[in-house]
């Protein structure tokens, strides 16, 4: 599978990254590069097998229910580019 | 003093200890010279020295009383991926502008509570993703070995390069350092020192900026196979934070040194033998085996049939993971803020502005193979062909295989700005191509350095064990380095 | 999922058109917060209402390097939902990431799940009713899945002209989310859906349902259709947050629906809002692009697994569920459908009644409890975890209605002073002689002078024996009330001459 620009540019969108129409050409061609590099996966019969969900054999451990944290909300804004009475601060957010 | 920087680990313990040095001597060799070698190798990019004579002083103190623990006066190096409490965690890139963590990684944390003293932040690949140091926003960190005749500035491996390159050159006693494809282990042979990447869930994640979560792994480099098994013996635990840590007590590795390789059953993995390899590398790796004969130890040929898929289905998993890990880098709450004139506008060009070429290319990579319609053929895909990789492991220890040798790189270090690497994004990655079989079945390897080749440039050697046994890779790495000797470049800088 | 029709076109739900009737299909998807101390994978707590960023962790604020680890209690809670909906409990299920941005999510991706639910079918009984002959129509409303999932942070537009605020607090907390099969068809069955899945989970204690404070929320799928065609095009109403707006949203929505395709136009798939203000819904400005939410297994988290021994525990620790209580109520206590379908339509109702009950006549304890104090109750404007009545002073009155201390009649005044003024209502009656008169003396007298007082009326009684009430009802009055009935009615008739 390859891409074109217009699906270079709809990831970009999903991925919010600003690419400059200059920059769409070249990340295309490296994006197929990579794409292509990883098409050798086709000849690989992966049927009846699972997909790997975690490398080691263990069960999940669980927290029990106690508020253990929280509290700091001078430690949670300390490094925000923007915030007031330890609100973050984003641009207007229309609904 | 700078002669306290030539102590290993193990040595200037036993100094320590003895009271023959103090933790502020030891830190001020390390710290003079950091300022005299670091424009040059461009291995830190913070130094801490008022937290560093601090932290010695209460080493020394601890020391007088007797109290010291296990790496207590050891100056080291961390990895820009660990956040250090109040101290720049960038993960050397530009989107985590200013960002000082209100906390402390476990992994650094345990290191602290041993008695280590912190010198600084180590440069790296931004966001761990690379295999020269040259994607860091502060510039490569430059290997301190040359070919001989040539004053070509090398790259020192990634991402973890500038552990290494720290390590090499003296700058620090040991270095935390990761390894999601080959970061811990690529880096150390290129720069002649031993990195060993535990098995998955040995070392906590938690405070470690994540890459690929399922693959991340942290470990140290260190300059000889002992300290790097005092220094995983301090970092590895079980942390009730990291769920995919692993509930298993942390043995003594350092015990396990000099035990006998008489009667291992060492496995030589044939698809490793890969088209247009070096001679030199072929060569090695028989030496290698070699070696292990002497000490001992039955050879094998086995076979991992589904090696050469992994560097493909690699770079489907952890573009994935990361697109969706990295997304958390959006201006709002910390790091790099680009206005813009709505909300989407400042993610985006925040994240234009933020990440850098090769960042950028493995989140939009990640992004298309999740995306609808994509994701049963490349992600799904991906990670069944995972479960035959590991499978392939599973099946060569199920013969009675204790532990496969084989090479680490397909070369020895490469120029900084090397043309060929940088025009082709995939030729990069296939310097991972020994190394990353080994974080897709979540299994430990160990970088030992085995030789040096004509231009005069260390290489190393893999073992790779089974899940948790990290003492037979110390034990059998030890017994490459008594053959091989231990490498130190020649000082330039 | 697969839409699959499980209801035969009713007439009597169908709305007629212009040009004939219309079917609406509703399905519903409900966010529950769990009840839980602190946040479904932060130590956080998930106290509502406290200050900006204050219930927040660093895994929260999806700090570099953080992990979530699960709060084990969320997960029996997602189970003993799943055991009161009758569903189907999958011992193996798996977290995914929700990719997306928005300023209230701070990871960029939601944890929820996606393919491996920790819940899968179940259902719901709705009852509908009475009609007028006093008849309920239950109807089973089947239940897709059940998942646990993070929830987001809030946003604030109102405060800066040019900036929203941003509150994390309610980041990561954990919700169910309840998906309905598009089982409903009417915004009847659609409130009495709401309203019989918030009384279970108030009654497993999974959920406080509390609806004004967000911790219950649907989103409204509706769409219309000729009867017996295929289901038309859906369009779904987003957070809507109380049972009567999800009433109002359905209807305006149907409507909304049906005269456009009456126009001959169609109907475009989109995600609207209910203006509670206008009895409205508009379609939320359409998003630029098209979402694609990379859904993938989390790898921070292991595959949440467990045993049928930690699901069975949870069983038996259950408790009785509002079918189970009616029928019971009905069978052992002899309760009209109608009385046990309100006792049981609140679990708070529901063990008043039963403190009320308990040693007392069930039937008696009903009437004062759903005639008596839950009337008062409305009256005032209360609910019943406001009421100034506890279960030992109605209990008390009754018991003093059943030695015989006070009338029925009397008894409805003690309660309205006990309702106003609170205070033990034997001491009350005490205090205030309040007592029924048994003084077979005092009673005798009272006969008598009516008697004397009323010729024309003996004689009427004397023809007529069914006329001795108006004696007994005069004696009642001369008394006050407090004349014990029975002994008026036998003195009465025995004056009288009145064959038992
Ligand atoms: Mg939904
Ligand atoms: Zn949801």
């Amino acid at each position: 599978m390859s891409v074109d620009i217009a699906t270079v540019k709809r990831v970009a969108r999903l991925s919010r990254i600003a690419v400059s129409e200059d920059d769409l050409e070249r990340m295309t061609g490296e994006l197929n590069g990579i794409l292509g590099f990883v098409e050798l996966l086709s000849e690989v019969d992966v049927s009846g097998v699972d997909p790997m969900t975690s490398v080691t054999p263990i069960t999940m451990r669980k927290r029990a229910d106690a508020v253990t944290d929280g509290d700091k909300a001078a430690d949670i804004v300390a490094n925000a580019p923007n915030s007031d009475q330890n609100f973050f601060l984003v641009p207007k957010v229309v609904e | 003093m700078t002669e306290l920087t030539n102590l290993t680990i193990s040595e200037a313990r036993a100094k320590l200890k003895g009271r023959d040095i103090t933790a502020v001597e030891l830190t001020d060799a390390y710290l003079s010279a950091i300022d005299a070698a670091n424009g040059a190798l461009n291995a830190y990019v913070t130094v801490t020295p008022e937290k560093a004579r601090e932290m010695a002083k209460a080493s020394d103190a601890r020391l007088a009383d007797g109290k010291g623990g296990a790496l207590e006066g050891i100056p080291l190096g961390v990895k820009d991926l660990f956040a250090t409490r109040d101290i720049h965690t960038q993960a050397c890139s530009h989107i985590l502008d200013g960002f000082k963590p209100k906390y402390e990684s476990t992994v650094t944390q345990n290191l602290w509570n041993d008695g280590a003293v912190m010198l600084g932040k180590l440069n790296m690949d931004e966001f761990a993703m690379g295999s020269s140091n040259e994607s860091s926003y502060y510039g490569p960190a430059v290997n301190p070995w040359k070919a001989k005749g040539s004053d070509e500035k090398l790259v020192p491996g990634g991402s973890s390069g500038g552990s290494a390159a720290a390590v090499a050159a003296h700058l620090c006693a040991g270095a935390t350092a990761t390894d999601t494809g080959g970061s811990i282990r690529q880096p150390a042979a290129f720069t002649g020192t031993v990195g060993i990447k535990p098995t998955y869930g040995r070392c906590s994640r938690w405070g470690i900026v994540a890459y690929a979560s399922s693959l991340d792994q942290a470990g140290p480099i260190a300059r000889d196979v002992r300290d790097a098994a005092i220094l995983l013996k301090s970092m590895a635990s079980v942390d009730t934070k990291d769920t995919t840590s692993v509930d298993l007590p942390v043995p003594d590795y350092e015990a396990s040194l000099g035990q006998s390789v008489k009667g291992m059953k060492i496995g030589i993995p044939k698809e490793y033998r890969i088209e247009g390899m070096p001679e030199e590398i072929e060569k090695l790796w028989q030496q290698g085996v070699e070696w292990l004969k002497d000490a001992g130890a039955e050879v094998v040929e086995i076979s991992l049939p589904h090696t050469k898929y992994a560097l493909p289905a690699y770079y489907i998993v952890a573009p994935a993971e990361a697109s969706s890990n990295l997304a958390r880098y959006d201006g709002v709450r910390y790091g790099l803020r680009v206005d813009g004139k709505d909300i989407a506008d400042m993610y985006e060009k925040s994240r234009a502005a933020g990440f850098g070429k090769e960042v950028q290319r493995r989140i939009m990579i990640g992004t298309y193979v999740l995306s609808a319609g994509y994701y049963d053929a490349y992600y799904l895909k991906a990670q069944k062909v995972r479960t035959l990789i590991k499978r392939d492991f599973e099946e060569a220890f199920h013969a009675g295989v204790d532990a496969i040798l084989a090479p680490i790189t397909p070369s020895s270090a490469f120029a900084i700005g090397d043309k060929e690497l940088a025009a082709d994004p995939v030729k990069m990655y296939l310097q991972d191509v020994f190394t990353v079989t080994l974080n897709m079945a979540g299994l430990p390897g160990i970088s030992v350095p085995a030789g040096l080749d004509h231009k005069g440039l260390p290489l190393g050697l893999q073992i790779i064990g089974k899940p948790f046994e990290e003492e037979t890779l110390f034990k059998t790495a030890h017994v490459i380095e008594q053959a091989a000797g231990k490498f130190t470049p020649a000082k330039w800088w | 999922m697969t839409l699959v029709d499980t209801r035969t076109p009713d007439p009597k739900r169908l709305i007629p058109g212009a040009t004939g009737d219309w079917e609406i299909i509703i399905g519903m998807e409900v966010h529950a917060q769990v009840l839980s101390q602190s946040k479904l994978f932060s130590g956080a707590s998930t106290e509502f209402g406290k200050a900006p960023n204050s219930n927040v962790s660093l895994v929260d604020a999806a700090m570099p390097g953080m992990l979530p680890v699960i709060n084990e209690e969320c997960v029996k809670q997602a189970v003993r939902t799943g055991l009161g909906l009758k569903a189907q409990i999958n011992n193996r299920s798996i977290f995914d990431r929700k990719n997306y941005f928005y300023p209230d999510l701070p990871q960029g991706y939601q944890i929820s799940q996606f393919k491996d639910p920790i819940v899968g079918e179940g259902k719901i009984i709705i009852s509908l009713g009475p009609d007028r002959q006093g008849n309920f129509e239950d109807i089973e409303i089947g239940i897709e899945r059940l998942h646990l999932e993070q929830d987001a942070g809030k946003s604030m537009h109102d405060q800066h002209p040019t900036m929203s605020y941003v509150d994390l607090n309610r980041s990561g907390v954990a919700l169910m989310e309840i998906v309905s099969k598009p089982d409903m068809r009417s915004s009847d069955e659609a409130k009495a859906y709401m309203t019989k899945l918030r009384s279970i989970v108030r009654y497993l204690g999974t959920c406080d349902g509390n609806m004004d404070e967000g911790s219950m929320r649907a989103d409204v799928n509706v769409s219309v259709r000729r009867p017996g065609e295929a289901f038309g095009t859906r369009c779904e109403i987003k957070n809507v947050n109380s049972i009567r707006f999800i009433g109002q949203a359905i209807e305006y929505e149907a409507r909304r629906q049906i005269a456009i395709l009456e126009d001959g136009g169609s109907i475009d798939q989109e995600t609207r809002l209910f203006d509670p203000g206008k009895g409205e819904t508009r379609s939320m400005r359409s998003k630029e692009d098209a979402h694609d939410y990379r859904y993938f297994p989390d790898p921070d988290l292991l595959p949440l697994e467990f045993d049928d021994a930690f699901v069975e525990a949870l069983k038996s620790d259950l408790p009785e569920l509002p079918d189970d209580k009616k029928a019971r109520f009905v069978r052992e206590l002899g309760l009209s459908v109608y009385d046990a379908s309100v006792l049981v339509s609140e679990k708070a109702i529901a063990d008043y009644f039963e403190s009320v009950a308990e040693g007392r006549d069930g039937k008696t304890a009903a009437n004062w409890v759903i005639n008596d104090l839950l009337g008062a109750l409305n009256k005032a404007g209360k609910g019943i975890e406001e009421t100034p009545v506890s279960p030992a002073q109605l209990g008390g009155i009754i018991d003093l209605i059943k030695d015989e201390t006070i009338s029925g009649k009397i008894a409805k005044d003690l309660f309205e002073i006990v309702f106003n003024e609170g205070g033990d209502p034997a001491e009350i009656v005490e205090s205030r002689g309040m007592k029924q008169v048994t003084d077979t003396g005092a009673i005798e007298k009272a006969v008598d002078d009516i008697i004397a007082a009323n010729p024309d009326q003996v004689a009427k009684v004397k023809a007529k024996p069914t006329l001795a009430g108006w004696f007994v009802g005069q004696v009642m009055k001369s008394t006050g009330g407090k004349a014990n009935p029975q002994a008026v009615q036998a003195l009465v008739k025995a004056k009288l001459g009145i064959e038992e």
